[in-house]
Formats: structure tokens, sequence, C-alpha cells
């Protein structure tokens, strides 16, 4: 492919598919208790999955990312909102990056 | 109310989405891209593992099948992440909707609707696409604008911004759930062993959700009243 918009158009195509199907071929309740079961464990092991380790691996120093996920499990515990936490994590680490 | 109730949620993630965004951006600037072209990537795709692997094709010159290949692997795991919102929205949404709300599924949109108390109606997810698509899209623009001029230590602190969401999301839920807490150890612990097999960031994040949660339904299914 010589048009580097070609390659865009490939995954956006490609990508759409894999995010519209599932959402638009399942309208009904799944009633199966392991696939329940399943699907409502997804969304928390894959977020988890995710943040750790990658977020010691988003900053200039691993030691700033640390403190930015003890920090967001602190303040997620106290349940504190999306916005704060996230703020609080930011702060944590841009203090850290120009401490370090 | 829903719509609003969107926008302000997501509000962090248009802060880390300009921040992720705009380092793609520098990327996409290294490959030639012009920051239209750039903007449209970002608009049309939404997929930071994804997009980064578009950058690479180009640079390298891959096939349309490895370019195909490649999405596949680094976007497969929007395909559960569907399956999952599938039986989070609410049932009558039409199927119109539904193609809508396939457009911008993200990890991060994706957290904040599984977040939403009880079933999530498609105005609150509406809410959430309007304050990240154009932060992703116009992040992306500004990146290539602005080469390499802004501070790494800001950018990197905006990057985080994601994350404290995510935890924000999963960390209160293991307080009412034991076994969600006890899962996301185990999460934690897994993806740092995994994290030098060589394999994509987006096969290792799929690999390890499926094998988990299905391990996780088998040893511990959840009781019928427990079902929302």
């Amino acid at each position: 492919m010589s048009n580097p918009m070609m390659y865009v158009a490939t995954m956006a195509v490609v990508t759409y598919l894999i995010r519209v199907l599932p959402l638009t071929l399942f309208n009904k309740p799944i009633t199966n208790i392991y696939v329940q079961s399943f699907l409502y464990y997804v969304p928390y092991v894959t977020l988890a999955v995710m943040t750790f380790p990658t977020i010691l691996y988003e900053t200039n120093s691993q030691l700033a990312g640390l403190a930015a996920l003890i920090v967001g499990i602190m303040l997620a515990w106290k349940d504190k909102g999306l916005f704060q936490v996230s703020i609080a994590c930011c702060l944590i680490v841009l203090t850290m990056e120009y401490i370090i | 109310m829903e719509f609003k109730k969107g926008i302000k949620d997501s509000i962090p993630v248009g802060l880390g989405y300009f921040a992720v965004s705009f380092s793609l951006g520098i990327i996409a600037k290294n490959v030639g891209l012009s920051p239209i072209q750039g903007f449209l990537t970002s608009l049309f795709i939404n997929a930071s593992a994804g997009e980064y692997a578009v950058f690479l094709m180009i640079s390298t010159h891959g096939t349309f099948i490895q370019m195909v290949i490649m999405t596949l692997v680094s976007n497969a795991r929007y395909f559960l992440m569907s399956f999952a919102l599938s039986q989070k929205i609410e049932e009558k949404t039409n199927l119109l909707h539904r193609m809508c709300i396939g457009f911008d599924l993200t990890d991060e949109l994706f957290g904040l609707a599984i977040n939403h108390e009880g079933k999530v109606n498609h105005k609150y997810i509406y809410g959430t696409y309007l304050v990240a698509l154009p932060c992703w899209a116009f992040g992306t623009a500004l990146g290539i604008m602005a080469g390499n001029s802004l501070p790494t230590k800001i950018v990197a602190s905006l990057s985080v911004a994601l994350y404290g969401m995510f935890l924000a999301i999963i960390i209160p839920q293991a307080k009412k759930d034991r076994v969600i807490g006890l899962l996301i150890i185990i999460s934690f612990l897994l993806s740092y062993i995994c994290k030098d097999v060589p394999i994509s960031g987006g096969t290792r994040t799929i690999l390890l959700t499926i094998i988990i949660s299905m391990a996780a339904a088998i040893i511990k299914p959840r009781k019928k009243e427990e079902n929302v």
C-alpha cells in the first residue's frame, strides 16, 4: 500500500467491526451463570491488567509511577471520584519528576 | 441529565487522552503524517496501541494482510468489551444507537460505562464521546504540529491520568466485592510476571483477561441474586 491513509482506513474499518458486532448481535440478556460471571469479571480484570505494570513505565522514573499507583489506590479506596483520583496521580508524578 | 453526567465523568479521560494522543502525534510526525492526516487517524481509529501499530506499518511498508492481522491483534480486546457492554446498556437501545456506541468504544470509555450505576443509557455514553473524541483527535494533530517542544515531564504526568481513572473504577468495587479485590491482585501479579513475554501489549491484555476471568467464573460463579 503506497498511501499512508490506506493503512489508516484498513484499521478503522476492521476496528469498527470488532467494536460493533457484539453490541449489535447480543441484545438479549445472557442467562447462563458462568457466562454472566465471566462478563462481570472481564472489565475489572482487563483494567487491572492494563494499569499494572504499565503505570510504572509511563513516567520518566518508575518511582513516580509507583507513587501515582499508591496514591491512586488510597484515594480510590476512600471513594474519591474519577477526576480527583486522576488529578492527584498527575500532580504526584509532576512533583516527583521535578524532585528526582 | 445523563448526557451532562457523561460529559463531567469523562473530563479526566479527555485530559489523559490529550496527553497520550499528543505523544502519538510526535510518532505520526516521524512517519510523515500531516496534522490533518493525524487528526483523521485518531478520529476514526480511537485506539492508542492500534494507532501506534498503524504508524509502525506505514514506516515499514507492511502489506494489507499484515495490517489486518495487526489490527485484530492490537484491538481484539474491544470485542470482549463490546460483548460485556451489550449486557450493560439498556435492552431497548436500538440498532442505530448501538452502531454509534460501537464507534468510540475504548478502554477508558468502556470503563466509565461499566462504572455507571445499573443499566447505562446511550445519552450518558454520548456525553463521554463528546469530550473524548475531540481531545483525542486534536491531541494528535497538535502533537504533529508541536513536535517535541512540550516538556516530557508534563507529558509524563498527564499520561498517568488514565491509570488514575482505572484505579478509581476498580478499587471501590474491590471494597464491595472481595472476589474483585483478589482478582485485581492476581491480575497485577500475572501482568507483571508476563510483562517481558514477547507478544504485543494488546494480545497480552486479551489473553490475561480471558484466562483470569474464565478461571474466576468457573471457581467463583456469582449467585443469581447478585447479578444486575
